[in-house]
Order: C-alpha cells, then sequence, then structure tokens
C-alpha cells in the first residue's frame, strides 16, 4: 500500500475518524477541508451521544433496544443492518473517545455520567458539559495532527472539493480541488475517495448549520453520477434561537435536564413569566404525550410547537412566534456543570440569562437524514460485514459516503444524540473496509494516464475562466441564495402541502435558470470568496430540486415529511369498541401505506433535463417488523392492541421463525 | 430584556474596514454605509458588505473577505479586530457596539499573523505549535480496550475549560510577547521548502498561553501524563514558557474565559522541576 493514497474530503467527525483508523492500518490520507478541520461543523453539536451503558442495562436496557428506538424514531426508513451495527458500536465508540481524553462529566463516584434524550426512556447520552461535538472533535482532530506529524497525513485546509475523477469505467480515481487561497485547480490521484462534508442546510438560507454547509460537495458527487437518497428528509429542530445571519441552536439537552416547554394560556399574555402562575401556563408537549412529555422526537416536538404558534395563536411574542424552553427551575450551579455551554451563546447573543429567563425559542432547519445513497455487506447476524470494502460504497466504485453526507442510519427522523455516534461509527468502520480495497488493487491511481487527472483539471479551469468573464451587472449570487431559501423554508419544513410544493419546484426551477447568468463581484484570482460561494450556490439547485420533488411525489407521513393532506388522524369512537372497530380500519390503512411508501427515495440527477429522476427502494426491515409510531396518538391504546393481534397472527404463520429480539 | 431605544431609531451606521488585496499590496482602508437592522453582528454587517457589492462612496468593490464558519462562538474561525478589540466577529453585535462607539464601527486583520487578504490571516502557526508540544493523548490502538481510567468529577472540570479551547488566536493577538512571524516564498521555491522554512521560523517564536494550556490539558490527563516529561521539555525550548512576559492579557480577551494564566502558572512550575530534574539527571 506504499504508494496508494485514500483522499478524505471533510474533516468533521466522520472524515477525521475515517483519517485516523486509515492512518492506523498503514494507510497514507490525505485530508481536504474548507476549514481547518478544528473548525468544522461538528463543533456546534451540543448534547451528547447515544449508546447502551451500564447505568441503563441496570434497568434493562440492551443494544438491541437503542437499535429498536432509533427504527421506531426514524419511522422505520432505514435500513436495519447499518442501524444494528452502529447500535452495538455505541458502547465501543464511546469507550475510544473516553481514551481520547475527552471530558465526559462525570458523576460522583467518577463513573462517566448520562443523560436522557428524545425518543427514548432511557438515559443513553453520554456528554461532555453542552458542548459535546466539540469536545469529540478536538479529540479526533489531536488524533490526526499525531499522524500527520508522523507523516501518514497531509493536510490540504482551506481547499474546495470540485468534483470526484472518474476512470473510463466509472471508477473513482481522485478528485479536483481548488485552493481557496491561491485559487490553484489541482488534481489528486486516490486510489479511494471518502466523502464525509456534512448537511446541506444552506439550502433553506439560515439553519443551524455552519457556513460551510452548503451541500455542495454532496451535490458535485451527484452531478458526477452518484446516487442520492431520501433528499425530502430533513429535521426541523424544535429549538432554535432566531437570528439574522444564523439559526442558533438550543440542544435538546436543555430538555434532557429537566427543561419544560410552555406558552401562556392567554394569548400573548404581557405579564413576565416568572407572574405567569402554573395553571395559566400550557404545557402542551407533556399534556399531549404524557408518557414523553418534553422529550418525544424531534419531528413531533416541532410540529407541537409550529402548531401552537401558528394555528392556536399562542405564541408568546405577537409578531414573532416563538415559545418559552424554562430551565429557571434547576438550580444554577448544575445549570452551569451540565448545560454551560448553550446558556453561554444564549446569554451572548440574546442578552438575556436564561437561568432567570425562560429562552424564547423556535424550530429551524437542522440535519440532513438524506444524503448519498450509500451500500453495505450484511452480516448472517443482521449487522454489517467488518472490512467489507461495500460498507458505505456510493453507487460509484471507490467512492465512499459517511456522516451525516450518507443516507443511512437516520430514516425519516434522526434521534437526538445519534448523530455524533453514526459520524464517528461510520469513519471507524468504513476504514478497514476501503484498506481492504487497496490490498485489492492492482495499479495505484497515481499511475494512471496523466491525461484523466489533467482532463479533469482544465474542464475546472475553464469553468472557473468562464464565470470569471461573465459581465457584470447580471444576477446576484447572494441574492438569489437569500430568494432560495425562502422559497424552501416556506415549502419545504414543518409542514408540506402539495400546492406550496409544486409551486416551489417552479420557483426554484426559475432561480435555477436566473443563477446561470450570476456574475461576479469579485473577478479576482487570490482568496476569491466570491466565486467559491457562487459555485456553490450553482451546486445548491440539483439538490434543492430533488428535495422538492421528493417531497412532492411522497404523499404520505412519514417522520419529518408531514403532508396534513395525508395525515391518519387518532381514533374518535366514545366507546372502547367503537375505537377498536376505528383501530382496525386505521391498521388497514396503516399497512397500505406502508406496502406503497416504506420505501427509499434514490435519486439520479439528471442533467439534460435538469431534474431528478426519482426511484424508490425497498428498506431492510428484517430485524424490526415496521409498526404504528404511536407517540401521543388519541386511540393509541386500542391501536396498539389491534396490531399486537395481527403481528402475533402473523408471527404463528410463518413457524420456526426466530424472535431476533429474544 | 436589553433595551437599545438610543440604536433602534437609526438607519445608517458606518463601518471602516481595513483591506488589503493580497499580502504583497498597501493596506488602505475603505467605509461602508450599512442598513440598520436589530439583532445584527458582524457577520450579517460583512454579508450585506458582500450583497450590496459597492462602497459609501458608490464605488464598485469587490466583497470583503473574511473567514467564518459556525456563527456561534464555538468554531474560532471568525477573529478580527473590532472597534480595537480582538474578538470573534459573530458574538460582536452591532446594538452593543454601537454604544461602546456610536459614530462608527472599525473592522481590521488581527496583527500577528501575516494577512492573506482583508480580514483573512494565516493561522497556520497555532496548529504547528500544538504538533510541537504533542496535544494528544497517545492511545495504543483505536480498536476496542474498554474504557478510559475512571477519573473524578473534579479531575473533569479543571479539564473541560481547557478542552475548550477553538484555537481563535485572541490570546496571541492581545500578547506582547507573541510577535507576528510572516515568511515569504522565494521565487521558484517548492512546497516543500517553503513549508520547511516556515515551520523553522516558528519555532524561533513565542509559543503562546493557548499551547501552554493545552500542555497543561493533556499532562493532567491520566494517560497523557504518562508522556508528560516530553510535553513540558517541548515548552522549555526556544520560544517556550520563558518568554511569557506575565502581562495577562491573554486571560482578559480568552472568549472562552479559559484560565490562561492559572496553565502558565501550573507550567511554569512543572518546567521549574523538570529544569532541576535534568540538572540531576546529568
Amino acid at each position: 500500500m506504499s504508494k496508494q493514497r485514500v483522499m478524505v474530503v471533510g474533516g468533521g467527525l466522520a472524515g477525521l475518524a475515517a483519517t485516523m483508523k486509515l492512518a492506523e492500518l498503514g494507510v497514507n490520507v490525505d485530508l481536504m477541508s474548507l476549514t481547518p478541520v478544528k473548525r468544522s461543523h461538528s463543533v456546534c453539536a451540543q448534547g451528547g451521544i447515544n449508546s447502551c451503558n451500564d447505568q441503563t442495562r441496570l434497568l434493562g436496557d440492551t443494544e438491541w433496544k437503542h437499535l429498536d428506538d432509533t427504527v421506531y424514531g426514524g419511522d422505520f426508513l432505514q435500513h436495519q443492518p447499518p442501524a444494528k451495527e452502529m447500535a452495538y458500536w455505541g458502547p465501543k465508540v464511546i469507550d475510544l473517545m473516553d481514551r481520547l481524553g475527552v471530558t465526559f462529566n462525570r458523576t460522583e463516584e467518577g463513573f462517566m455520567d448520562r443523560r436522557r434524550f428524545g425518543g427514548t426512556l432511557y438515559k443513553r447520552t453520554a456528554f461532555a458539559g453542552a458542548t459535546t461535538g466539540q469536545q469529540l472533535l478536538y479529540a479526533l482532530d489531536e488524533q490526526v495532527r499525531r499522524w500527520e506529524a508522523a507523516g501518514k497525513v497531509t493536510k490540504y485546509e482551506h481547499w474546495d472539493f470540485l468534483a470526484p475523477i472518474l476512470d473510463d469505467q466509472g471508477v473513482c480515481k481522485g478528485v479536483v480541488a481548488q485552493d481557496l487561497v491561491s485559487m490553484e485547480i489541482r488534481s489528486f490521484p486516490a486510489d479511494a475517495v471518502i466523502v464525509a462534508t456534512g448537511g446541506c442546510g444552506l439550502i433553506f438560507g439560515r439553519s443551524t448549520m455552519s457556513m460551510a454547509c452548503t451541500g455542495s460537495a454532496a451535490s458535485r458527487c451527484y452531478q458526477a453520477g452518484a446516487k442520492y437518497g431520501n433528499a425530502e428528509f430533513i429535521q426541523v429542530h424544535p429549538t432554535a434561537v432566531p437570528g439574522a445571519d444564523k439559526l442558533r441552536l438550543m440542544s435538546e439537552s436543555a430538555r434532557g435536564e429537566g427543561g419544560r416547554v410552555w406558552v401562556p394560556r392567554k394569548p400573548q399574555d404581557p405579564r413576565s413569566p416568572h407572574e405567569i402562575p402554573a395553571e395559566e401556563r400550557y404545557y402542551f408537549l407533556e399534556e399531549r404525550y404524557p408518557t414523553y412529555g418534553n422529550l418525544v422526537p424531534r419531528d413531533i416536538a416541532t410540529r407541537e410547537i409550529f402548531d401552537i404558534c401558528v394555528n392556536e395563536g399562542l405564541s408568546v411574542e405577537a409578531n414573532k412566534p416563538c415559545v418559552y424552553l424554562d430551565l429557571t427551575h434547576i438550580s444554577r450551579a448544575e445549570l452551569d456543570r451540565k448545560l454551560g455551554g448553550i446558556l453561554a451563546i444564549y446569554e451572548k447573543f440574546q442578552g438575556v440569562d436564561p437561568r432567570e429567563q425562560p429562552m424564547k425559542i423556535f424550530p429551524a432547519v437542522h440535519y440532513s437524514m438524506g444524503g448519498l445513497w450509500a451500500n453495505y455487506e450484511k452480516s448472517e447476524d443482521g449487522g454489517m460485514v467488518a472490512g467489507s470494502p461495500i460498507n458505505q460504497q456510493t453507487s460509484l466504485p471507490g467512492l465512499y459516503a459517511i456522516g451525516e453526507c450518507d443516507y443511512h442510519y437516520h430514516g425519516a427522523n434522526r434521534l437526538g444524540a445519534n448523530s455524533l455516534l453514526s459520524c464517528i461509527f461510520t469513519g471507524l468502520f468504513c476504514a478497514p473496509g476501503v484498506a481492504n480495497l487497496l490490498e485489492s488493487q492492482e495499479k495505484v491511481a497515481a499511475e494512471y494516464p496523466g491525461q484523466l487527472f489533467d482532463g479533469a483539471r482544465s474542464d475546472h479551469q475553464s469553468r472557473q475562466d468562464e464565470l470569471l468573464k461573465r459581465p457584470a451587472g447580471k444576477e446576484n449570487a447572494y441574492q438569489l441564495h437569500q430568494e432560495l431559501g425562502e422559497v424552501m423554508t416556506k415549502a419545504a419544513t414543518v409542514v408540506r402541502r402539495n400546492d406550496q410544493l409544486s409551486d416551489a419546484i417552479d420557483k426554484v426551477d426559475e432561480l435555477h435558470k436566473r443563477s446561470q447568468h450570476c456574475s461576479l463581484s469579485d473577478t479576482g484570482q487570490w482568496t476569491n470568496q466570491n466565486v467559491t460561494f457562487t459555485k456553490s450556490l450553482l451546486d445548491m439547485f440539483p439538490l434543492a430540486k430533488t428535495l422538492l420533488k421528493g417531497a412532492f411525489q411522497r404523499d404520505e407521513c412519514r417522520g419529518a415529511h408531514y403532508k396534513p393532506d395525508f395525515a391518519m388522524p387518532g381514533l374518535e369512537g366514545k366507546t372502547s369498541a367503537d375505537r377498536i372497530k376505528e383501530a382496525e380500519l386505521w391498521c388497514d390503512r396503516f399497512e397500505e401505506n406502508t406496502k406503497k411508501w416504506l420505501k427509499s427515495s434514490v435519486a439520479t440527477w439528471n442533467e439534460a433535463k435538469s431534474e431528478a429522476d426519482i426511484e424508490y427502494e425497498d428498506v431492510d426491515t428484517s430485524l424490526v417488523p415496521p409498526r404504528p409510531r404511536l407517540y401521543g396518538l388519541v386511540g393509541a391504546e386500542e391501536i396498539e392492541q389491534v396490531w399486537s393481534q395481527r403481528a402475533a397472527a402473523k408471527q404463528e404463520a410463518v413457524p420456526g421463525k426466530a424472535n431476533l429480539s429474544t | 430584556m436589553s433595551n437599545h431605544s438610543s440604536t433602534t431609531k437609526r438607519k445608517t451606521f458606518a463601518v471602516r474596514v481595513l483591506r488589503k488585496d493580497s499580502p504583497e499590496s498597501e493596506s488602505y482602508w475603505e467605509r461602508h454605509d450599512v442598513e440598520y437592522e436589530p439583532d445584527m453582528n458582524i457577520i450579517s454587517v460583512l454579508q450585506k458588505i458582500a450583497s450590496k457589492g459597492e462602497s459609501s462612496s458608490g464605488k464598485k468593490i469587490a466583497p470583503v473577505a473574511w473567514d467564518c464558519n459556525c456563527l456561534e462562538e464555538v468554531c474560532g474561525a471568525c477573529t478580527m479586530v473590532v472597534n480595537g478589540k480582538t474578538r470573534q466577529a459573530c458574538s460582536s453585535l452591532i446594538d452593543r457596539l454601537l454604544e461602546e462607539s456610536p459614530s462608527e464601527i472599525v473592522l481590521s486583520p488581527m496583527s500577528k499573523f501575516p494577512v492573506v487578504r482583508d480580514l483573512v490571516v494565516d493561522r497556520k502557526r497555532i496548529f504547528h505549535n500544538l504538533k510541537k508540544v504533542k496535544a494528544w493523548v497517545p492511545v495504543d490502538t483505536y480498536s476496542d480496550m474498554g474504557p478510559g481510567p475512571k477519573q473524578s468529577r473534579q479531575q473533569q472540570e479543571e479539564a473541560y475549560p481547557l478542552s475548550e479551547c477553538m484555537s481563535c488566536g485572541c490570546c496571541l493577538e492581545a500578547c506582547p510577547q507573541y510577535l507576528k512571524i510572516e515568511v515569504t516564498r522565494k521565487n521558484g521555491e517548492t512546497d516543500e521548502a517553503f513549508e520547511q522554512r516556515q515551520k523553522e521560523a516558528y519555532d524561533k517564536g513565542f509559543i503562546g498561553a493557548n499551547t501552554i494550556s493545552q500542555v497543561v490539558l493533556f499532562n493532567n490527563n491520566p494517560t497523557g501524563q504518562m508522556n508528560a516529561k516530553e510535553r513540558t521539555d517541548a515548552i522549555m525550548q526556544e520560544g517556550g514558557i520563558q518568554i511569557c512576559g506575565n502581562a495577562q492579557n491573554c486571560v482578559a480577551v480568552c472568549p472562552k474565559e479559559i484560565p490562561l494564566t492559572t496553565s502558565i502558572a501550573k507550567a511554569g512550575r512543572a518546567a521549574t522541576i523538570r529544569g532541576l530534574q535534568r540538572i540531576f539527571d546529568k
């Protein structure tokens, strides 16, 4: 493997984990990133990282239950073998991060402390204050620096990935990229390429994501022929603080540590929140979801907050939709120890101390469950085959996708504190497979004919030159971006309607056409951020169009994708017998819908038509059979009763089929 | 609630930016009149300037170049000098700044790092120094070996603030002993040769408070302390802890309020002990 190299694009948790594991396996790695890797978006993750652990085990928790919560929370849209492998790796991942020096919070006895997160009843979440992502990222950054010092890793920071380079068989043999300082465009031969470039929140204008999260790298792979899965599934986080430049996340851990969401029962009650007595406060999540309370899965909390403000008119403020997230009943010392990081953010940016005053929050675009389609090799025990070069490989051989930019693990809705796990897990798990791929190769990429690399380089140089030569005074990239964000936020976030989606498809198409006439306000050849931004804007359109088309076609409600016209409301019957009858019909309809829509959308970019061709892929649900997602639904008891009878009948119909959960 | 009645009536405010087109070119000031909106920060001001594409005199201009990423003061990218004080652009709120200085807001790049363009500076030296002191836990393997050593709550509470350092450079900008090192590429010099010369130059300069604090973090980690000597040796070389003049500016400007001077004192004691040890080891 001495002459072979792997190119890792993106230096967040996933990219760094893959880099350090590959280096340990003896592989030479080039690591490319828009920013110094220590400044990657993973630093924004706050609340923690999940795994079954010694404390939850005592209460009956298992890795299997973590898998079950993950797929139930994700509305069964994820392939279960990768989700299973991830859940079973959870404890190992956290142990490793502990050994790498992550300053996880401790119990009084010195064990790792845990807190509860949404969509589970167990305290699975390990945390380092409220800056867990930052702490985990730094630990991996340090390890990669160690390998850099040892000469196994070469970093290319402030470089923009422009495209994968494919040989005449369509196999990925390197990347074209641009130095953001000198603007030099260069080809890098690579024997495998791993894309770990995160989500695409900037398609929505403002989100909780960092400025690097344009989705352009994934889009460039997609436009080069890689398939893109479940684009329509975007998580809108329930609790963020709106700002002019960004919507700042207020971690789910605030609720995990006892934070309560409420609004005054009297619309826009002018009293200060402290003066409003308990009986005049509407703790709507606790009232509507007695089991999970404030810790229902994110898609549900988001819809409820949206509903309270938009449909019920109970927003705390009249001209700005928001609800209270209240921590003021918790002691200062405990808040500082466990949530200091996020409280400082609120205090700095809002000028209000959240230990004294309830925070005002509203949902914001937060995470892409969808992403580049990736493969896996299923093992006999229902997980993934360790060391298989197929794991995490995109539809382009030799090109891998890991972390937020792949479409696995989270289905239709991600559970809080599962993303840090999926990022580190995919990085660590894919590395041996990539190393095995290198072992099997006969020819080194760097020895391929030079024209492959020169050709790719000069194509991108021409594109750059064409952009710089455009006449001044045409479309403005920054304004187009703002318009795109407005259209996408209105049509494709919390509530989706086909008339609005269809309208948005036309509008985005028009914006896409206009973007072809973007002219630059900077035509220089040195640190030209204007041309870099313009390119990333152009590449947002294929993803935006795919997302809208996927959402338009999916006529159902599943996880974060909510279309009220296709919702399955709760039961209305007054007597139990009536409700049982209704529940039978409800379950019939659920089964029909499952047959029709328990499928991932898999898109291929059609450049000629400038739109996505979408196919649908069956989901591997061989481990946990899909069941209705009933958090807080009226009539849940009866539906559950009918459903379990049907499930038992099916079980009996297949004699000898072992129940994998026992 | 914060109430900025004095500023809410404003229509526009002035922003002066110290620009520089490239490392070789001269710096120049440029003035912008920016439309006031509530809840603005320096990032949204720079975004507006980029979107508008002209200065206050109506001249067409290239957008100001600046670094940023997270916009919530955890990534460390957007450090610059705002109204004479080094800080993160994202958490520099316009209402607050206009209270400090109602006539104008002044933006300039950090002075202790080479300017790449406008407000973008080259902070490679920070990361080079982290390498120099081996700021990591040298584990044997990334394979599953069970959990790390048990740690008390007190140990965690001492380590956590130090591990929040985001390598933003504020402490270095404020330090009188930390001086700018700018190496210019010679004609025809290869990347490798240039980088080598850069590293040699960095090694002669002061390592700075942030690096010293990282040494304390890793030397107190139960596994990291096994090679504490190596790290302490690294901060006793040329440009090491002895350069610190105890001005205490670092701790005053740190956006994360990291107890940098406490770290320097701890590292100083360790260095003294190590110095004596070296004499007896001879």
